[in-house]
């Protein structure tokens, strides 16, 4: 099938607290998830601006997911429940504009949940690729 | 036709000139025909005699102008709000973007206002003069005599789905307060989002892609006050003087209502001047329909010192993931 | 002078397009005209004006210049023109053909613009007399005559016929590739009275443009009219993109996932950024920067170019601008009584 043959583009933007110690920690315990997907690391999931989503799209990701604290337990007290507005707004936008609505993730992920990450990756990763490229979202200039 | 005529509105000027309340008004300029009226600053009763109007094509909302405006001089500025405009008035003074001490607010009713290009549409090429009647708009045209086209047909858009005739801020009210209105606006939302993905893309590829990139309805938007927008600012990455690709369209207007999320009150200026007439309104509706189903009924701009809901939460809100769920059932 | 049948019009454009790309106004989605691309089933259509100017054809909004490719220590420089194909704009208005004049002397004058002039070789211009030109209309301020249009082929429709006029010989060689039928030229002498009839009835056909012009910079540069002009201006750049003969551009990088895109795209000194440099904009606040769009259509312009304006007199900006301020308000309020 085509689905093994093509290797989606994520982009994962971890908080530092937490997502991105327990992709260390899946790393460590040695959980398989995708190499295709890109950590992007940032001090808190709050930290990720809209233009940040938009611009992985542009430059030929076809995924995009951001991992924070579960809510509560935000190492800025709540961070995290400002982007869960934000992205609560932002995906329902862009799905209002007919872009696949499958292509964005929010996931609270803690320092000690190796094995969700990968195994959120894992899905992620395959729910993407079952929708092929990012067409809708892409700057054709940048596959020059 | 308008429940205030002009006369009400200059004498009032006068008085206000006249007392020394205030050294200068803003207010709507004669144009060249009888549509094209121009936003104006008048410094004398003189100039707002000779130039001064307020009829069916005084749609320009003037809170914008106040953030630069009251940055000069010391007298008061008279400005002149219909009700949609006390909205984005508010709106400013709750981001403290101008001194309220330095304006002297008139609240007149609006009995909506005239979309000209709705009328040339309706009334072909050459336009002589334009009378609203009580029948509706009668458009004297160059070619095919007179034309009369139903007031709810020369309207505009924003004006048919009124969200209010309320006033909610003014130091002093001119005739008839109304009433919040049960408004329609959502309506052309829900239609969307009735729609499947693919038929949703087609739709805005073929709206956003007109788009020239003039920045107008950035200009002319209450709530976009940046000094420095993000679009201008050239270590931004993402500065950008004409829209290169499908993807710059979109990431402009995506961007662009998402920073007035929760701080547009639905004014519509941005459509009025679209020149390639996109509905962007219908971005914004969607953020407000969205944040009145998740986070509860919010009006940006109803009341000063209101916090906006992007700058606010709860710990029971809704996963990003149900949001895109929930923001498909049109209820 | 040749005449088709409108009726036939589709017969015409499919046999033009045998040998050119057709473009023509049609009525797009939102019901208004756009410069569109003819296939079967693109229909024709007799607007006035376009949203968007024909300068597009030959200056469009943006246009690729050349990729730079990096592959690790080498640049390769690739020039990304294509060839050009023969293209036909066809019912382009008297004044958009008159702004083609302006463009010209801009980027046809040494040392010339080889993108525009390859595009101007390309194309060739089928204008359309104004019937029933619009109370924004003044094209007739600046000596272009609607019921005269220029261009390579002159065409006017009367009632159930489209005639032809060859004006060139570049016209003329496309004409009689068509096969059309010959006619005589009552009909358009008719109608070309008739247009120049209502042209003189229009409410702005009284506006001279006498009191402007190339020597005259002392006279306006200063004055205070300026800052009550331009004091509600937003700033956005609708009346020079909708404008058929601002012709200001900005060139630019963009970088790719593998190099570098150099474009250029139209600019508009209306923007705070316009000719940014390290010291920052030149024009400090929009008062200088209305007066920089006014004072270049008329008078800086005809310094330049032999007394020809820099506005043709369309009235896009008339009915576009967000705030309903133009050139004719402009030329009224400082001209005064000699307007």
């Amino acid at each position: 099938m085509q689905v093994t043959e093509y290797k989606p583009k994520i982009v994962a933007f971890c908080c530092n607290w937490c997502s991105y110690a327990g992709a260390d920690l899946a790393g460590n315990n040695r959980l398989a998830y995708p190499a295709e997907v890109k950590i992007i690391r940032v001090p808190c999931s709050c930290r990720v601006n809209p233009m940040f989503i938009l611009r992985a799209f542009q430059r030929g990701a076809d995924g995009v997911i951001i991992c924070g604290c579960h809510p509560g337990d935000c190492h800025y007290t709540s961070g995290n429940y400002y982007t869960r507005r934000r992205m609560a707004l932002l995906f329902s936008m862009l799905n209002y504009l007919g872009i696949e609505k499958e292509r964005t993730r929010v996931e609270w992920v803690s320092a000690a949940e190796g094995a969700k990450f990968a195994a959120t990756m894992n899905d992620f990763v395959q729910t993407v690729a079952a929708l092929g490229e990012n067409k809708r979202l892409e700057d054709l200039r940048c596959k020059l | 036709m308008q429940a205030l005529t002009r006369e009400v509105l200059l004498d009032r000027a006068k008085a206000l000139f006249a007392d020394g309340t205030v050294d200068r008004a803003y207010g709507w300029k004669r144009g060249e025909f009888d549509y094209d009226v121009t936003p104006g600053l008048f410094r004398s009763v003189e100039e707002m005699e000779k130039e001064f109007v307020f009829d069916d094509f005084c749609g320009a909302n003037f809170s914008k102008y106040l953030v630069e405006e009251t940055r000069k001089g010391e007298g008061k500025i008279l400005v002149f709000l219909k009700p949609c405009d006390t909205y984005s008035f508010n709106q400013l003074l709750t981001e403290h973007r101008f001194d309220r001490e330095k304006v002297y607010a008139v609240g007149i009713p609006c009995e909506g206002m005239a979309d000209v290009t709705k009328l040339k549409a309706e009334a072909a090429e050459g336009i002589r003069s334009i009378t609203a009647e009580k029948e509706g708009f009668v458009v004297h045209t160059l070619y095919d005599g007179d034309k009369t086209v139903p007031r709810t047909e020369g309207l505009s858009e924003r004006c048919l789905v009124c969200k209010s005739k309320k006033h909610v801020a003014y130091d002093e009210l001119l005739g008839e307060d109304g009433e919040v209105a049960d408004s329609a606006r959502f309506d052309e939302v829900a239609r969307l989002e009735a729609m499947n993905a693919d038929e949703r893309f087609a739709f805005w590829q073929r709206e956003l892609s007109r788009c020239i990139r003039c920045n107008a309805c950035r200009d002319v938007c209450p709530a976009c006050t940046c000094e420095t927008c993000v679009f201008n600012n050239p270590n931004s990455g993402v500065e950008s003087k004409a829209p290169v690709t499908s993807f710059e369209e979109q990431m402009f207007h995506i961007i662009r209502a998402f920073h007035v999320a929760g701080r547009c009150t639905d004014c519509g200026e941005c459509s009025r001047v679209c020149p390639q007439h996109i509905p962007l309104h219908l971005l914004n509706r969607k953020f407000i329909k969205d944040i009145n189903a998740f986070y509860g009924e919010y009006q940006a701009g109803a009341e000063v010192g209101s916090r906006a809901p992007l700058v606010n939460y709860t710990t029971a809100d809704l996963e990003p993931g149900e949001a895109v769920q929930r923001g498909n059932e049109h209820a | 002078m040749r005449k088709i049948a409108v009726a036939k019009l589709d017969a015409l454009f499919a046999a033009m397009a045998k040998t050119h790309t057709v473009y023509l106004p049609a009525d797009g989605a939102d019901g208004r005209a756009q410069y569109t691309r003819w296939e079967a089933g693109v229909v024709y259509s007799t607007a006035l004006n376009t949203v968007r100017s024909a300068k597009d054809f030959f200056f469009p909004q943006t246009e690729n210049l050349m990729d730079f490719k990096m592959e690790g220590k080498s640049i390769e420089l690739i020039d990304t023109r294509d060839e050009g194909e023969d293209f036909i704009v066809f019912g382009v208005r008297a004044c958009d053909v008159r702004s083609f004049d302006v463009l010209d002397r801009v980027f046809l004058a040494e040392p010339v613009d080889s993108y525009y002039a390859a595009r101007r070789a390309h194309g060739v211009i089928f204008s359309m007399a104004c019937t029933r030109p619009a109370e924004t209309c003044f094209c007739k301020t600046f000596g272009i005559d609607a019921a005269e249009p220029a261009g390579d082929v002159a065409c006017y429709i009367d009632a159930d016929t489209l005639y032809l006029d060859a004006k060139t010989e570049k016209g003329e060689a496309v004409l009689a590739a068509l096969g059309l039928e010959d006619s005589d030229t009552a009909a358009v002498d008719a109608q070309k009275a008739l247009i120049r009839e209502r042209l003189d009835a229009l409410p702005l056909s009284g506006l001279s443009a006498a009191a402007f012009g190339g020597d005259k910079l002392d006279e306006y540069f200063e004055r205070p009219e300026w800052k009550t002009l331009s004091e509600t201006c937003l700033g956005c750049g609708t009346c020079t993109f909708v404008c058929p003969t601002c012709q200001c551009y900005d060139i630019r990088d963009f970088k790719t996932n593998t190099g570098v895109r150099r474009y250029r795209c139209w600019d508009s000194c209306m923007y705070s950024e316009f000719t940014k440099m390290s010291a920052g904009q030149p024009r400090l606040t929009q008062l200088e920067r209305f007066r920089q769009r006014f004072m270049h259509k008329l008078v800086y312009y005809p310094a330049n170019n032999d007394g020809i304006f820099g506005c043709v007199g369309c009235g896009r900006c008339l009915s576009r601008c967000p705030i309903s301020m133009n050139i004719v308000k402009v030329m009224k309020t400082l001209g005064g009584k000699n307007v």
